[in-house]
């Protein structure tokens, strides 16, 4: 396995079988189709991208070719034989590893012991440490890898361990690895050094599968790319004779508009007032955000999930601290990093996670629904059941939740309802502002429908609109979109963009 | 690349057809401690004809109230998604300091001499102390509440110890007696004031804002900080209510003693979690109901008069009462269909 690397990016011709291929892959969650019939066959020695938005079952073909999910269909060879079972873990160690974005290793352990978990050298039934750390240090300097093992595992710089847990699925005697979005947490000097490692390692014979959100990466790292789209595969083909605006078009494909959700056409009156003003705003990671939404509009802010979007977005809502700037609500400046006080200023919000910030599982759907307005529903604090049902009952009906009544608890609702939940516990509050983080992540076709119905509503009741997310359908009720890469605004797209206008602006490409 | 988010997508159809049950099954398991609660009541019956005798009932309900209050500290503790472990230790150390400063020094006081409603004030004062210190080790910096009580009980303890130099306070101001000597309708003001406290608590927990907050805070602290709950405020004031609850319950058991020895409350934290638990107060927070809590003190208060009117050797009532424990967990597992956390 010592093919020339960057040959000429027809390595699928040659005679060795593929390292890995699968075959008519099809994986299905319930109701839902997260794989249909998806094929990749990648080539010994290239490196192969892999690319798809959100949902397009990247996700789900590598838990297939890594062996942590079984398909329901279809099959798995690598190097022609067919793959191992699930449960031998061990056996698909050595044929492939994943590098995710979240670590893997444990930190409070050294690199040394993370590089040989549960496989320690043995003296006599116990851990051999001098062989142990002679071993890792084998390891590292093999792989070219300059990180002392004695360190602690979680002192190292995401550079770094990205390289140590290649070193360790390499030390398994994998040679195909998969890259999950590498570059996502690295600056532009770190980006090019993984790139010159990865060169190195594939004149060595290592492949990888490189998913990626930034294109032009793909065109300078990979020769082959495999675009899959609505949990199906699109197209295989060289990098070389993909041009970008293909690969956008292939990305993107046909899209469902929502007639009654496109903001095309629509004229916000110029006497309209501003609800919202943002100016010159910093926080964590943005700097220097300014933006007005009038009463009755919608904006929309979208960038790679690192860009800095979601801070701007729990800024206002009070959900995080700002450390310069202004934000202004009905001409009321808001404090930095207080819910309650966004509350009261008139801004309601739905969080980036309905399982995290967004809902209180064991709780019932009126409980979640009226946790924003639990001091106004009776005197001195109490909640009068009637009006507590009353709210809730009207906010079912509004949202169009599915749900036994206002008791059940939002546990057993489905996603697609639970975010409706999440959007009702938003408005609840009557907000002037609305603030909405990746609205429709994860939920079924007909209740991203729903939910953009309603968004529509709001801003027809005259509500200031901030729709914050990376999905094309959200963005496109917005009159304005903003665009953001590394923390600041770098784009704006009025209503009517193309879709590959605003892909190739959210993935930093000039199409 | 977030392809499982997919996985919540199913029916809703589906997800809303065992939703009945399952709102059934919240409501049964405040009840799942009744069928374990009725089997003791009808042994009882059995084992002494003086079981049900209203006199009986008296001294059942009058020797459960001092824990019944901190029984209720805790939960609300509990259902906050915290622990609290030096309650045990408020409960001998508050009303011991209370008295110190009333009663003269040959009686071991401080010599302070303060007048009695002072002393009671001082009582209830240092159990709110206790628990705002609490509160600010456990909110403001962050540490885990699991270990900082289990500390702040050994401090607690040994102040109790040093201060008295482990003698046994008594012939104590009448007042300290009050919760158990005074009686309305014969029944100790202690009773009274347990009833209320979990009346009051159970309408707040259910018809409150504070109370849904405890729930919210429990149950995902995050997305109750986003709803707009001050998390850090409600939790410092929940270990303030616990504190001053738990130095009543103690003001309660000194009455009900009549002195107050260096080792009140000592162990105790053991029946006081056993109580909440068995009574459908879940340890991972977020969950249970006063109603549950109450049965589950009564269960333990009747299990102990059992006990005692069948002449078991006190040498195994210790062991006998910690397998009746098991058993009513057991019970309440499957009548509530629920396991107990």
């Amino acid at each position: 396995m010592t093919h020339g690397a960057e040959s000429d990016g027809r390595v699928q011709t040659r005679s060795s079988p593929p390292i890995v291929e699968a075959i008519d892959v099809s994986k299905r969650y319930g109701a839902t189709v997260a794989l249909s019939s998806a094929q990749i066959r990648v080539m010994p020695g290239e490196s192969h991208a892999l690319v798809g938005r959100n949902g397009a079952g990247k996700s789900t073909l590598v838990g297939i070719l890594t062996g942590l999910r079984a398909p329901d269909t279809g099959e798995v060879r690598f190097g022609g034989e067919l793959a191992p079972p699930v449960n031998d873990r061990e056996a698909w160690r050595q044929r492939v590893a994943c590098v995710y974005q979240h670590s893997t290793i444990i930190p409070d352990l050294t690199v040394g012991e993370n590089l040989f978990i549960n496989h320690q050298p043995r003296r006599n039934g116990l851990i051999n440490w001098s062989t142990l750390r002679q071993q890792a240090e084998e390891v590292l300097a093999r792989w070219n890898v300059n990180v002392d093992q004695s360190m602690r595992a979680g002192d190292l710089k995401v550079e770094e361990r990205q390289l140590v847990e290649i070193a360790r699925a390499l030390s398994y005697g994998a040679r195909f690895i998969i890259l999950d979005e590498p570059t996502a947490q690295l600056d532009g000097d770190e980006i090019k050094r993984l790139f010159v490692r990865i060169r190195e390692l594939q004149a060595q014979g290592v492949t990888f599968l490189f998913i990626s959100h930034h294109l032009q990466e793909v065109y300078e790292i990979c020769q082959q790319v495999t675009v899959l789209r609505d949990a199906r595969h699109i197209i295989s083909a060289p990098v070389a004779e993909l041009p970008k605006d293909r690969l956008i078009e292939a990305m993107t494909g046909e899209q469902v508009h929502f007639g009654f959700a496109d903001a095309v056409g629509r004229v916000i009156p110029p006497e309209a007032p501003v609800a919202l003003k943002v100016e010159r705003l910093a926080g964590d990671d943005f700097n220097d955000v300014s933006f007005n939404i009038r009463r009755g509009e919608i904006i929309g802010i979208s960038g790679a999930t690192s860009s800095g979007r979601i801070g701007v977005a729990e800024a206002i809502a009070g959900l995080a601290k700002f450390t310069g700037g202004s934000i202004t609500i009905e001409g009321k400046a808001l404090p930095s990093g207080s819910v309650p006080a966004a509350l009261a200023l008139g801004v309601g919000c739905v969080p980036k996670s309905r399982h995290v910030e967004g809902l209180v599982l064991g709780l019932s759907v009126a409980d979640n629904t009226t946790m924003t307005i639990a001091n106004k529903l009776g005197p001195l604090g109490f909640i009068s059941p009637r009006r507590r049902g009353d709210v809730t009952r009207g906010a079912i009906e509004r949202l169009g939740v599915v749900t036994e009544g206002p008791e059940q608890p939002v546990s057993s609702l489905s996603g697609g309802n639970q975010q409706k939940v999440v959007l009702g516990r938003a408005l609840a509050s009557q907000p002037s502002v609305v603030v909405l983080i990746d609205p429709t992540a994860g939920v079924d076709v007909k209740s991203k429908e729903a939910l953009l119905a309603v968004v529509e509503n709001l801003r027809r009741e005259g509500k200031a609109i901030l729709v914050v997310s990376g999905e094309l359908e959200d963005l496109r009720t917005c009159d304005r979109v903003l665009v953001m890469r590394h923390g600041g605004v770098v784009a704006e797209h009025k209503a009517g963009w193309s879709d590959n206008a605003l892909v190739a602006s959210i993935e930093g490409i000039s199409a | 690349m977030t392809t499982d988010n997919k996985v919540s997508g199913t029916s809703p159809r589906r997800a809303t057809s065992s939703s009945i049950g399952r709102v059934a099954i919240a409501r049964l398991r405040d009840l799942a401690l009744l069928p374990a609660l009725v089997a003791l009541v009808v042994v009882g019956s059995i084992v002494s004809p003086v079981f049900l005798n209203p006199n009986n009932i008296t001294t059942i309900l009058t020797s459960s109230a001092a824990l019944a209050l901190i029984v209720l500290a805790e939960s609300l503790i509990i259902i906050t998604g915290k622990f609290d472990l030096s309650l045990e230790s408020v409960y001998g150390f508050a009303p011991a300091i209370g008295a110190m400063v009333v009663v003269p020094a040959v009686q071991f006081g401080f010599g302070t001499e303060w007048p009695v409603w002072a002393g009671s004030l001082v009582v209830l004062a240092v159990g709110g102390l206790v628990g705002f210190v609490n509160g600010f080790l456990v909110v403001a910096l962050r540490l885990n509440a699991f270990i900082v009580t289990l500390a702040m009980l050994i401090i607690l303890r040994g102040m109790l110890v040093g201060a008295t130099s482990g003698r046994t306070l008594f012939d104590l101001p009448d007042a300290f007696y009050g919760l158990m000597e005074v009686t309305f309708l014969s029944l100790p003001l202690a009773v009274w004031l347990a009833a209320a406290a979990f009346l009051i608590a159970g309408l707040v927990l259910r018809y409150h804002r504070l109370g849904r907050a405890l729930y919210a805070i429990g149950g995902n602290p995050e997305a109750a900080r986003a709803a707009g709950i001050r998390v850090e405020r409600v939790i410092w004031g929940v270990y303030v209510l616990a504190g001053i609850l738990a130095a009543l319950g103690g003001l309660a058991i000194t009455g009900y003693v009549g002195a107050i020895s260096a080792n009140q409350g000592n162990g105790l934290i053991f029946t006081v979690f056993a109580a909440a638990v068995i009574g459908g107060i879940s340890l991972d927070g977020g969950k249970g109901t006063m109603f549950g809590a109450l049965t589950g003190v009564l269960l333990l208060g009747v299990v102990q008069n059992v006990l005692t009117l069948a002449q078991v050797p006190s040498f195994w009532i210790q062991a006998i009462y910690g397998a009746i424990i098991l058993g009513s967990l057991m019970i309440a597992r499957f009548a509530g269909g629920q396991v107990q956390q």
